[in-house]
């Protein structure tokens, strides 16, 4: 439904995106990750059609943003980032705006305004004006405008920025539920969150796509994944890093001490091939060795190392 | 009804509702009418004059009133969609840009309409007093509304300019301001001194002036009806170049 082709956009001379392709298809939820400045809202303007790349495509359900604008907006429904509505309408003249731009009439309006005001617990400030509407209600408003027309592609830029847990998670499930039928690109840095519901993600840094997976895959990236954790209690830290390091399918082995007094440590497979047999030596190992031990596990890495190992400046990395 | 008309009426609606949502509407014309009043009862001589007209008296002031209360009705417009981030909104809806600058400027040309047809009071009173030419009058509404609307679409472009209301008021009023002089009788009067017949007519030209004072005296004239839409159409554009430029095409 989304096809991104080598986007390039130029503000004078600096580049704020630099060749970003991708697509989505329709039941896939992507991810947009990247650090603040990154160029993800640039991005998502351009999907949007708000601002023209300086080169590339976009096409939207097989229509170019550039050549067929209309074509292609009907099809999207857009959560700027900073949430914007007129604040000297009421949520309900501003979502019958909407929808009135959207092309609704008469009966059509009342229910879609209706149907998104139930969906995002606006029900209780319909007739308020929006300027006297909290952070929250004001995001939900305009979250409601975007799916109020049903739209096939949905692009969320921050969608559950500035909303308290429970909003955090009512969010989260409408759209994972819309997701089973749209094409959904939403922004975050809240990592939890991409692997709580989406099916993609995709890591931008200054511009350039420099990861793009499943959640899953993209953990396996990080340093620590597929490495057996495991922590002992009155066993000799030399005994423990010897017995470990010794097993054929082990590489590096760390210990730490922990605040209770027992002794963790981490072990890492000696190359991929050995990753799939690890835990269970780990576990043979301290079992016949006679360690009481109270945690075994395999780390499946973390997404927020993968996300600070590819995304920070080297300067940062060698300052640590 | 055809869809990009129904765009700009939507959008039209949404305008002109603001405007009355909130007290900038009441506050404006009742300034309007009492500035009018003042002018047309005090300063204009009205009743010392002794003729049943409004000539002089009324429209005479519409392009020193307009001045600035045109650029104070229409500074929002865009400016406000700028600050706030609704333009991204707005724009990224299935609305062409020109549907949108449309919309937004005949919502406010229509408030300004409907605060001039409010000065019906005065047309009563040179009914009421004598017999006025009811043409003139007629002529004289056309040629102010389309004095107004021509302000107003200098506004609607300087308010594209900047997310600031302030700087996009005083930039419009500077213009307007020039569209005046560049055609006033003091400042021509002192041209022709030294400027060759050709410039002095050049620069008048481009001021609202001439091309009122004959709606003034009753005459609408083609020339200057085309006058008045080619300051409106060729502003209006001029917004849809900005709208385009600031999103960096």
């Amino acid at each position: 439904m989304i096809d991104v082709e080598n986007l390039i956009k130029e503000f004078g001379p600096k580049r704020a995106v630099n060749g970003v392709s991708f697509t989505i298809r329709r039941g896939e939820i992507l991810g947009f990750l990247g650090p603040n400045g990154a160029g993800k809202s640039t991005t998502m303007r351009m999907i949007t059609g708000f601002f023209p790349p300086t080169s590339g495509r976009v096409r939207i359900g097989g229509h170019d943003i550039a050549e067929e604008p209309i074509a292609a907006k009907k099809l999207i429904g857009y959560l700027p980032e900073s949430a914007p509505c007129y604040s000297d309408m009421t949520v309900n003249g501003f979502l019958r705006f909407t929808a009135e731009l959207r092309g609704m009439r008469g009966a059509q309006i009342d229910a879609a305004v209706a149907k998104v005001a139930g969906l995002c617990f606006l029900e209780g400030v319909l007739h308020q004006s929006v300027d006297t509407l909290s952070k929250g209600y004001r995001h939900r408003t305009c979250f409601a405008q975007s799916i109020l027309h049903d739209p096939e592609v949905l692009v969320l830029d921050e969608p559950t920025d500035g909303l308290d847990p429970n909003q955090k998670h009512e969010v989260r499930q409408i759209i994972k539920r819309m997701g089973q039928t749209k094409a959904i690109i939403f922004s975050t840095h809240i990592l939890e969150e991409v692997e709580a519901c989406c099916s993609r993600a995709i890591i931008i840094d200054r511009g350039t796509v420099v990861a793009n997976g499943t959640p899953a895959e993209l953990k396996a990236r990080a340093e620590t994944a597929g490495s057996v954790h495991l922590r002992v209690r009155n066993v000799a830290a030399e005994t423990l890093k010897s017995k470990l390091g010794s097993l054929p399918v082990a590489g590096r082995v760390s210990l730490q001490d922990n605040t209770d007094g027992s002794l963790s440590a981490r072990v890492f497979p000696r190359d991929k091939s050995t990753r799939a047999d690890l835990s269970l030596s780990v576990a043979q190992t301290a079992t016949q060795s006679g360690w009481s031990f109270d945690e075994l596990h395999t780390e499946e890495g973390r997404l927020d190392d993968v996300f600070r190992a590819i995304t920070l400046p080297d300067s940062v990395k060698t300052r640590e | 009804m055809n869809e990009s008309l129904r765009n700009i009426w939507t959008i039209l609606k949404r305008e002109l509702t603001g405007y009355f949502a909130s007290p900038v509407a009441y506050v404006f014309i009742v300034i309007f009418l009492l500035l009018n009043g003042f002018f047309t009862f005090m300063l204009g001589g009205f009743f010392e004059l002794g003729e049943a007209s409004l000539s002089r008296p009324f429209f005479n002031w519409h392009p020193w009133l307009y001045l600035f209360l045109v650029p104070a009705a229409g500074m929002r417009l865009w400016a406000e969609e700028r600050r706030v981030g609704t333009l991204e909104l707005l724009l990224t809806m299935p609305v062409t840009a020109a549907q949108a600058i449309i919309g937004k400027f005949l919502a406010c040309w229509a408030f300004l309409a409907l605060a001039l047809a409010l000065t019906f009071p005065v047309v009563g009173s040179v009914y009421y007093l004598g017999h006025p030419d009811g043409g003139a009058i007629f002529a004289g509404y056309v040629g102010s509304l389309l004095l107004a609307g021509s302000y107003l679409a200098v506004t609607v472009a300087t308010s594209a300019i900047t997310r600031n209301q302030v700087i996009s008021f005083i930039l419009s009023v500077v213009i307007c301001f020039f569209l005046i002089l560049a055609g006033w009788e003091p400042v021509t009067s002192l041209m022709v001194r030294w400027a060759p017949a050709g410039l002095v007519e050049l620069v008048t030209g481009f001021s609202v002036m001439p091309h009122f004072a004959s709606f003034q005296r009753g005459v609408i004239d083609f020339r200057d009806l085309l006058f008045f839409a080619s300051v409106i159409v060729f502003s209006l554009f001029g917004t849809s170049v900005i709208l385009r430029g600031l999103r960096g095409a």
